[in-house]
């Protein structure tokens, strides 16, 4: 019993994280139609510079704005210089220009900080424990699972109910007709491609007091996100957040019925999905 | 037409004298960078059978890499030592488990293939990582003894780095006049024809999935054969070759070089070994200079190097 609560909640903290992170991948997905490899690098780097804001101002939260917004701007300038050559090219040019993006920036990360481990302490009033059936959980790690549909329910709402989110709606839905009554499609697309980065550098800024900063950090996560993407199926909303919780749930649960096998599940899962639903398990829209 | 001929003709056949005198001339180090080069520009030619030739993107060729790599280790270290026993065993092999998934991932296209080969990729990656009583896990597979060949009589080792060039160079020289004539057969016509347009070779009564299927299935054991070479070369198999990370080797190599042409992704090869040999000696963020390149290539020049330099020397020649 205590086990099963005990991966429960490591489940889905882990899994609310990996929403984050694939929600902006997603949305990039659906709107622009470019699957980004360095989505990973770009959730490191929010780590990273989350931690060296927080050496400066001396305060998580501090860090927690200010490092995903220098991210933000590191991403606007990719998408305005190199993503926008590339749109409406083949598929493997996008993915191979992404993923030299990754190539840059872990390779720059290692090169600023070193590719040493940081440890980031949680705030004062996320550093304690809650007492839960008996069993010890780290404060900081119920603040996950509970930021998780927050921020879900306010992108959402943002896609669904304001001005701004329809137009970006419709862009993605058709952005030549988009064009034609007066919308500005590349600025949203900067603005999307803005967003999704934002939504991964944050992921990794909340993920800096739960696990070590190291340069490969975003490697794992990146793979891991994919899945999710492809398993809630490409530009989806609500599959992001279903996609996001399975795997993290298998994750933490995995191990107690495969060991070490665990490892291949979130692989078996993703190539039954893409035989059986290849559009995911729910369908598009963004 | 003269400029074209001659350069099909004569261009292969430089290439393959400067190989052939090559380690002759320069350092031991260069003669087993050069076989580097080899082994991994067959694993680029034979993936670019699948993006250059059938428009698949397969982000999965490390895994066969890895069993050509594997069979051999495990062939070795069981006491099997002939030579061509162990590249055919690797090959076969190869070409099982590739067949089997390319059965399943053929179906896909674009992006989704991607996804796809990436996945079964990474499951015989966990599987290569997680059974450590054949593979050892992380520790990899060591290779102590290495297969011996009966030369005319003489008994041939490859202990030597010039002997395992010389291997190494005679089997990827066979292998790649394999896929040449391949790629120039009626089935390689047909398979760019999917390429271009799937729906219309299914009009006219082409089978594209089992067309897709084969050319995955030749693609897998071509690079297990690389596989095979690179383990004797190395003495070792890690599951790392099963990795993405490793698989995405051959998607650079045969960018840089170009999809465009055969030899393409071979100069690809070519291209990221001696950047990296340039690159190490002034800074060690060789990764970080890699993905500069491959930004400007992508950008600037997406016909690759060698295809870019083809098509300005034969500009305004016919075809």
């Amino acid at each position: 019993m205590e086990t099963l609560l005990l991966n429960t909640l490591n489940g889905l903290s882990w899994g609310m994280l990996l929403f984050l992170i694939a929600v902006g991948l997603t949305t990039v997905f659906g709107v622009m139609g470019i699957l980004n490899f360095a989505h990973g690098s770009l959730f490191m780097l929010g780590a990273y510079l989350c931690m060296q804001s927080m050496q400066i101002f001396h305060s998580f939260w501090y860090g927690l704005l200010i490092g995903p917004l220098c991210v933000v701007a590191i991403g606007v300038i990719v998408e305005k210089y190199l993503l926008k050559r590339i749109y409406g090219r083949n598929v493997s040019y996008q993915l191979l220009l992404t993923f030299a993006l990754l190539l840059i920036l872990d390779d720059g990360v290692r090169m600023i900080w070193g590719s040493g481990y940081y440890v980031v302490e949680p705030p004062q009033i996320l550093s304690g424990i809650i007492t839960l059936f008996g069993q010890n959980y780290p404060v900081y790690r119920f603040f996950l699972i509970l930021l998780g549909p927050v921020v879900g329910i306010a992108l959402w709402s943002f896609f669904h109910f304001t001005r701004w989110g329809k137009t970006v709606r419709a862009a993605s839905f058709d952005n030549v007709m988009a064009e034609g009554v007066g919308i500005n499609v590349p600025l949203i697309y900067t603005g999307v491609f803005a967003l999704g980065t934002w939504l991964a550098a944050l992921g990794g800024a909340l993920a800096a007091p739960l696990q070590s900063l190291n340069p490969s950090m975003g490697d794992k996560i990146i793979i891991q996100s994919f899945i999710v993407v492809v398993v809630g199926g490409m530009g989806s909303f609500p599959g992001a957040f279903a996609g996001a919780l399975l795997i993290g749930l298998l994750e933490s649960f995995g191990t107690v019925f495969a060991g070490r096998m665990q490892m291949a599940i979130p692989y078996i899962l993703l190539a039954v999905i893409l035989l059986f639903k290849p559009n995911g398990l729910f369908k598009k829209g963004v | 037409m003269a400029l074209r001929a001659h350069l099909n003709i004569a261009g292969p056949a430089v290439l393959v004298l400067v190989l052939m005198i090559a380690p002759l001339l320069v350092p031991t180090y260069w003669v087993m960078i050069l076989s580097e080069i080899l082994i991994l520009g067959l694993m680029a030619v034979s993936f670019n059978l699948l993006l250059g030739y059938s428009g698949l993107l397969s982000f999965g060729q490390g895994a066969f890499f890895g069993i050509g790599a594997y069979s051999a280790a495990l062939m070795l270290q069981a006491g099997y030592t002939n030579l061509f026993l162990i590249l055919l065993v690797g090959m076969l092999l190869a070409l099982i488990i590739a067949a089997v998934v390319g059965f399943f991932s053929v179906k896909l296209d674009e992006i989704f293939f991607a996804m796809i080969t990436l996945g079964f990729g990474m499951l015989l990656f966990s599987i290569a990582h997680n059974w450590r009583d054949v593979t050892r896990g992380s520790d990899g597979l060591p290779v102590f003894v290495l297969p011996t060949l009966n030369f005319f009589g003489a008994e041939v080792s490859f202990y030597s780095p010039i002997h395992m060039y010389y291997l190494v160079f005679s089997v990827v020289l066979v292998a790649i006049v394999l896929l040449w004539l391949i790629v120039h057969s009626p089935f390689g016509l047909v398979l760019r024809a999917t390429r271009e347009n799937k729906q219309r070779v299914s009009f006219v009564g082409g089978k594209v999935n089992l067309l897709r299927i084969v050319a995955f299935t030749i693609s897998g054991t071509f690079t297990g054969l690389a596989g095979v070479l690179f383990c004797l070369f190395n003495s070792m198999a890690t599951p790392e070759f099963m990795h993405w990370s490793f698989s995405a080797k051959p998607v650079i190599m045969s960018i840089i070089g170009g999809t465009g042409v055969f030899l393409g992704p071979l100069f690809g090869a070519a291209i990221f070994f001696f950047l990296e040999q340039i690159i190490i000696r002034f800074t060690e963020n060789w990764m970080l200079f890699l993905g500069v390149v491959l930004v400007l290539i992508v950008i600037y020049f997406p016909q690759g190097v060698l295809g870019t330099l083809k098509s300005k020397l034969l500009k305004g020649e016919p075809k």
